[in-house]
């Protein structure tokens, strides 16, 4: 004991936090198939839904544009796109490749670890949110007020926290092989009924009375928010509220599932 | 050396309905090279996973430095090679071993611990294009990364080619030089004898003999005797030799023993006509089993 007795006994947590976030961040970034459908797809999507009516008026006598609005979707579609594949398919790949294990012997506290994944995912929503915003207000004549911009950035990414637990939970919970699927299945049929892409009132009646139990759903109501466009469903602070009820909801069924997973393998 | 720096007092796992191990103590004192060895299945992976907290006892207690393996402190003083485990294919050699080094209180500089791993060209090159000897390297620089007082290497040599496991075992050999203690598991007994002064033969889930290499060898290795016969043997022809365990099946006979040019000398005084005569090393699943049946004892 004698001989190590002039050295800390473990490494400073923040360093290891940096270097641990930037792995992370650059193990997503390297993989195109989720870096560009993360980056890229909301922005293909304004490009198709969004552009050709950029200009026009949401409604009759609102001062919002249809660009602004569908926006104000794509930007959280996007965000929460990033943590429920993101963390949802590189988790479960991880795990199959017994990544795991190896991260198991070494000295890197599991909140460490965790927290440099939600940072490294939150970088990549960010960038995003970036670039549809620049395709938004070069292409779609999107000119919103700093404040609004200001208040739209902050809303889509606070909106994304809730689906870091989600992905998280499917990461743990999904196999390597199924991840994408069952992802995929969970993550777009819940854009579509919450009426990120379509109007809701297009939808069939059952999905329209779903739709606001939907945590998609209560954050496009923010997000719509944020850019002056109506909301639906009650006020927002109720639509706050069922964020923060989710956030809750998916972290401890994370918790849950990361748990079983530990349990099974390392008991 | 002297003080313990890896102890199991009676442990034992059991997976399901499978006894991996069974009531099972050791301690491994700082400076020593240990060897684990015994055949696939016999519980060596699960000891050392006990060691480190990956596994925990069914019963008994796992100590790392006197303390929990899962303690980040004592995690922070041990390197690991982990059999089968996973490293992300999307970082460069490089960037994964400047990674862990942040883990650990007083790592070794990035270029020190891949030029010890041998991947000083390799530095650059994303882990997924690494060859299999290339990435068991690349296991050594992150074991050895955190300078660690203690290496855990299990099954370490797999998939390495000839020059890759010479190379590899004269690192160890120098680490250990160096005071570090190594704790690696192998079936092949040549690895041990060569880098271990202590060697732990693992069977069952049970501690079988635990000795100098010189003892075990003297126990367990033997040369395997092979020939054919023109006449079938009968039972007097083999009678007061040194065998460990002998077969015959129809002409062919096979023996094994400690001292093969006593036997063949005696066989030929015996007037047996051998044909196709090979004189080999004795296989060590073999040995094993012959250790088991004469009821070998710790």
């Amino acid at each position: 004991m004698s001989a190590v007795a002039g050295r800390t006994a473990t490494a400073p947590i923040v360093p290891m936090l940096i270097k641990q976030s930037y792995a992370e961040f650059i193990k997503l970034f390297r993989v195109p198939a989720f870096s560009v459908t993360s980056i890229v797809l909301p922005s293909m999507f304004y490009a198709f839904i969004g552009l050709g009516q950029a200009k026009q008026r949401l409604a009759p006598g609102l001062n919002v544009t249809f660009g602004e609005y569908f926006l104000a979707s794509m930007a959280l579609y996007g965000v929460a796109n990033v943590m429920v594949l993101g963390f949802g398919i590189s988790l479960a790949n991880e795990r199959g490749q017994k990544q795991d294990l190896l991260m198991q012997s070494t000295p890197l506290p599991a909140p460490v670890f965790f927290v440099a994944k939600a940072l490294s995912a939150l970088a990549i929503a960010l960038m995003s949110l970036v670039v549809l915003s620049l395709l938004a207000t070069f292409a779609g004549g999107v000119d919103l007020a700093a404040s609004q911009w200001a208040t739209l950035f902050g809303r889509a990414m606070l909106c994304s926290i809730p689906f870091i637990g989600l992905g998280f939970a499917l990461g743990y919970i999904a196999s390597p092989n199924s991840a994408p699927a069952v992802t995929n299945l969970i993550y777009l049929p819940t854009a579509f009924a919450s009426g990120l892409f379509f109007p809701l009132r297009l939808l069939p009646s059952f999905l329209q009375h779903l739709a606001p139990y939907l945590p998609l759903y209560r954050g496009a109501q923010l997000v719509w928010d944020s850019v002056g466009a109506p909301t639906e469903g009650g006020s927002v602070s109720s639509d706050w509220f069922y964020m923060a009820a989710y956030t809750v909801a998916f972290f401890v069924l994370a918790l849950w599932a990361y748990r079983r997973d530990q349990g099974r393998k390392f008991n | 050396m002297g003080h313990p720096v890896a102890e199991l007092l009676n442990a034992s796992k059991r997976y399901g309905h499978v006894q991996a191990l069974q009531d099972v103590s050791l301690t491994i004192d700082a400076g020593e090279v240990v060897a684990m060895l015994g055949p696939n299945g016999a519980g060596k992976t699960t000891s050392i996973s006990l060691m480190l907290g990956i596994r925990k006892p069914t019963s008994g207690a796992a100590q790392l430095f006197g303390l929990n393996p899962r303690d980040l402190r004592a995690r922070s003083r041990i390197g690991v090679m982990l059999q089968e485990s996973g490293v992300p294919g999307m970082l460069t050699v490089e960037e994964i071993v400047d990674l862990f080094c942040s883990y650990y209180p007083a790592p070794l500089p990035v270029s020190e611990a891949i030029a010890m791993a041998g991947l000083q060209e390799k530095a650059k090159t994303l882990i997924k294009d690494l060859s299999g000897g290339q990435r068991q390297r690349l296991y050594l620089a992150l074991a050895v990364c955190g300078n660690p007082d203690v290496l855990f290497l299990d099954e370490p040599t797999v998939g390495m080619d000839i020059e890759g496991r010479r190379r590899f075992l004269e690192e160890i050999g120098e680490l250990a030089a160096r005071g570090r203690t190594v704790i690696l598991t192998t079936h092949y007994l040549e690895e041990a004898d060569q880098l271990a002064r202590r060697i732990i033969v693992i069977d069952r889930g049970r501690i079988i003999a635990d000795a100098t290499p010189a003892a075990i060898k003297g126990r367990v290795a033997g040369k395997r005797v092979t020939f054919s016969s023109a006449q079938p043997l009968s039972e007097n022809q083999l009678a007061g030799l040194p065998l460990n365990s002998q077969d015959i099946a129809d002409l062919r006979v096979r023996l094994l023993t400690n001292e093969p040019e006593t036997v063949l000398r005696e066989l030929f005084r015996r007037g047996v006509d051998i044909h196709d005569l090979e004189v080999s090393g004795a296989d060590l699943e073999e040995a094993f089993v012959a250790m088991t049946q004469h009821g070998a004892v710790t």
